[in-house]
């Protein structure tokens, strides 16, 4: 046998779980599904500006914006990407007290900004706002509802990595899930940066 | 140590090299800034941004981003293939609804 077979026979039994790309199969997996999302929240938001002025005579949504309200939520999320970095961080060092401590600063930032959206969008209904109340108000809370259906997830995945640490499962040696989670979490706050300045705050025609 | 394997050594730990904590703390602070500048630009009695008000917030907007994927998502610190598959994403969601917005006189 050569020695090249014998060199990588010893490597695959130090790590099994190698890769051609030196990357796991699994972060892999994440970044190429954080691709494919790019095109479904791209598809929401070019729906929303194609019918972000048809209300059919009705209330537009962007007339009854709260933007002083959702900036305070966008920062909420801003920040909870910094919490999520910092479990990464802590898990990193080996310090899982820590760590479950900012996963779960993480979980209730997002918390706080989809109790918001739940407050954001129970004020539209109020002012008459519905979903099929035009094309716009449609196109507004499929957008917003979406992704706070991610976020909600992403609140899931959180809490299941607590529970996890709670039960003595998430050890140093689980960090890259810590990172899968964090990347997932990262993007949610990405697609926001994205529908706070293109929805709320550029002004309608 | 030969040569190569000190390269490859030298690579992977520039590889995993994050940002310390009070790092991860600065950038959130100038997101934060960001996003407060951002804000300011609705209060349209504080200041007229004029027909700059659109390129300023699009400008904002990819700073904010940028920070977010390369710092807080590591892209910086990782693979380039990791890079490139997200961009392959972004770039082709762009494109594509692009074209779409252009099909339907949009801009």
């Amino acid at each position: 046998m050569s020695t090249a077979t014998a060199s990588a026979d010893t490597h695959t039994e130090h790590d099994p779980h190698a890769t051609n790309t030196g990357i796991s199969n699994t972060k892999l997996a994440m970044w190429l599904f954080l691709g494919t999302e790019c095109l479904l929240f791209g598809g929401l938001i070019s729906t929303y500006l194609l019918y972000k002025t048809r209300g059919n005579g009705k209330t537009l949504p962007t007339d009854i914006f709260d933007i002083p309200f959702t900036s305070v939520s966008s920062f909420v999320l801003l920040m909870s990407s910094l919490t999520m970095v910092l479990a990464l961080s802590a898990i990193n060092r080996g310090d899982i007290e820590r760590t479950r401590g900012w996963l779960l600063t993480t979980a209730m930032l997002g918390g706080v900004f989809i109790g918001g959206q739940v407050y954001e969008f129970t004020s539209f209904v109020r002012e008459g706002v519905g979903f099929t109340t035009n094309p716009a108000s449609s196109a507004f809370f499929t957008l917003t509802g979406f992704h706070g259906v991610h976020v909600s997830l992403g609140i899931l995945m959180l809490m299941s990595l607590v529970v996890a640490s709670v039960q003595g499962r998430l050890k140093p040696q689980n960090a890259e899930t810590v990172e899968i989670v964090g990347l997932y979490w990262h993007f949610v706050d990405i697609v926001w940066i994205f529908i706070f300045t293109v929805i709320y705050l550029i002004p309608a025609e | 140590m030969s040569e190569a394997a000190t390269g490859a050594t030298a690579e992977h730990a520039e590889e995993h090299a994050h940002p310390s904590d009070w790092e991860y703390v600065k950038i959130a602070i100038v997101l934060g800034l960001i996003t407060s500048v951002e804000v300011f630009t609705y209060f349209e009695s504080v200041l007229d941004w004029g027909s700059f008000l659109i390129p300023s917030l699009m400008v904002m907007m990819v700073v904010k981003f940028w920070l977010v994927a390369r710092m807080f998502m590591h892209l910086k610190a990782d693979k380039p293939i990791l890079s490139q598959l997200f961009m392959m994403g972004l770039v082709m969601a762009t494109a594509v609804y692009v074209i779409a917005l252009l099909a339907f006189d949009f801009f």
